[in-house]
């Protein structure tokens, strides 16, 4: 999932200063899940904007942001009020925003910021676990991601600064997570990929803007 | 294949020399006068210096310059110290062939301490390379004669080269393993971090003797009080035994010589037994900012 915060309302405040129609936009997929962009998050800032005296010109939540086919679907069925609006707020990551941007063609202001591609153990407890790298290495180090977790995204660790399995970056209060790998692949037998040389990664493939395209 | 001994300091190793290294910190200037000055303190008592690379994530002098101008001015054999931290492995490629240009023959790799913990914490780190990775670039550059990618060198460089060790690792057995990773791979030598704890430096260099990488062991001594309060606090990966913290503190309170007198005695014992532990090939001392105390250490350890 993509994990999203709210930002702050000041942030936020200066990015809709002189715009007074406003359409907001929330997300019904990991917004919601985060709380961040879902029905009630919505409400709370239809009623934060009207308290400025601000016109709330119309408000929806798409399934998914990211999906162009749904977001332009929605957006054609609220054409009238979108148009008649000089902003689009969307409680939702970067990528929903981009979207929406794309396809209003409106004035899009981002209300959260987009944190990680994380997992959730329970509403409020999200961590990051992939850095989206394009080559997974999972198999290699015993289902534990060094590029998201370790904080030197080390191929090759642990560094010198782990001290009781405790990461040296952040002031050894997080796991590090060459320890992890470490144990994992002990206790699966595996050590022989633990001890093995993994060559730095080949990034030509991140270079530009990544497209997957296979129709 | 074994490599060519380049340095005086692999040579010294070979010969069977229980060798010394020094190690010196540039600063945030551009004046080399106080390198130099150290430099000159170390020279004769330790057969190499380290000069460290951005140490705990400070900019300081590239340690390049003060490596080449150690040796050029003073005649003082340089560890340069390359951290993976700041550059990728374009920009660590062409440091080398800098530094081999400027006759610079050892070189350390290290991962480096986390941007985090620097004086610019919001510096972006690079780590293209890992230190693992930087010793497969150095053994392609001087025994393959190219770069990582395998793209030719002309005359390429002749380093002996290190790696780290951290014999408080706890757990160690990880540590271990990746010593071993980078042994294979092929460094000519390896540095330890600090130890101030006995039975964990000869623990450590038993498990690693199978591995047949010459050891130089690390030790630290402080400089104040303040300095070993701060080791103790901030650096969780270090073990600094109760006695050797008490006895410290007793000297204190007496005097800031006493406080001196007390590790010369100390880090001289310690110096004695990492002499005398099988399969130690020398000793590292790290002493930035009290230079001055590496000829009396040794001496007191020859006693
Ligand atoms: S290796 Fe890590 S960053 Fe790369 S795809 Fe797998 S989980 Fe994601
Ligand atoms: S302590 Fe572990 S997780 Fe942290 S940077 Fe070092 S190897 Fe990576």
């Amino acid at each position: 999932m993509i994990i999203t915060i709210q930002k702050p309302d000041e942030e936020i405040n200066k990015m809709i200063e002189g715009r007074d129609r406003i359409f907001i936009i929330g997300c019904g997929t990991c917004a919601t899940e985060c709380q961040t962009g879902g029905e009630e998050q919505v409400k709370d800032l239809k009623n934060k904007l009207e308290s400025l005296g601000k016109k709330v010109t119309g408000q929806l939540i798409v399934e998914s942001v990211c999906d162009q086919r749904l977001t332009r679907r929605d957006l054609r069925r609220n054409k009238e009020t979108v148009n008649d609006s000089n902003a689009i707020m969307v409680l939702s990551c970067g990528t929903a925003t981009q979207t929406v941007s794309e396809i209003s063609k409106k004035i899009t202001i981002p209300c959260c910021d987009t944190e990680f591609i994380g997992t959730t153990e329970r509403i409020g407890k999200f961590y990051e676990r992939c850095r989206a790298c394009g080559e997974c290495i999972l198999y290699d180090t015993g289902g534990i991601c060094p590029i998201a977790r370790c904080g030197k995204t080390l191929l090759n660790g642990p560094c010198g600064g782990q001290a009781k399995g405790k990461c040296e970056v952040g002031g050894w209060e997080k796991e590090c997570a060459w320890i992890q790998i470490y144990e994992r692949l002990r206790d699966e037998g595996r050590l022989d990929l633990f001890k093995k040389y993994r060559p730095p990664k080949d990034h030509s493939e991140m270079a530009s803007q990544r497209e997957v395209i296979f129709r | 294949m074994i490599r060519e001994a380049f340095s005086e300091l692999t040579k010294a190793i070979r010969a069977g020399t229980f060798v010394y290294t020094g190690e010196i910190e540039p600063l945030k200037t551009t004046s080399l006068e106080e390198t130099l000055e150290t430099a000159k303190i170390l020279k004769g008592h330790v057969i190499a210096a380290n000069i460290t690379d951005n140490p705990t994530a400070f900019a300081y002098m590239n340690s390049l310059i003060p490596s080449y101008f150690i040796q050029k001015e003073i005649g003082l054999e340089a560890v340069y110290q390359v951290t993976v931290r700041d550059r990728n492995r374009l920009a660590i490629t062409a440091d080398l062939l800098a530094a081999s240009a400027l006759g610079i023959k050892n070189v350390l790799a290290l991962s480096g301490d986390h941007t985090t913990v620097g004086d610019d914490p919001g510096t972006k780190p690079v780590y293209d390379l890992d230190s693992t990775a930087l010793v497969d670039l150095l053994r392609k550059m001087v025994d393959d004669g190219t770069d990582i990618k395998g793209n030719k060198i002309d005359q390429p460089p002749k380093f002996n080269f290190g790696i780290a060790g951290n014999p408080n690792a706890d757990p160690l057995d990880p540590e271990i393993l990746k010593i071993e990773r980078k042994i294979e791979l092929g460094a000519d030598f390896m540095q330890t971090q600090a130890v101030y704890d006995v039975d964990l430096m000869k623990e450590f260099v038993k498990q690693v003797s199978r591995l047949k990488v010459p050891v130089i062991v690390g030790i630290a001594p402080f400089k104040s009080r303040g300095m070993m309060d701060w080791m103790v606090k901030n650096v969780p990966g270090i073990v600094v035994p109760e006695d050797i913290q008490k006895s410290l503190l007793a000297a204190r309170e007496k005097s800031k010589e006493a406080f001196l007198d007390e590790n010369l005695k100390i880090f001289g014992d310690l110096i004695k037994e990492i002499r005398n532990t099988p399969n130690v090939s020398g000793l590292h001392i790290m002493t930035i900012g009290f230079e001055w105390i590496v000829p009396k250490l040794i001496e007191k350890a020859n006693q």
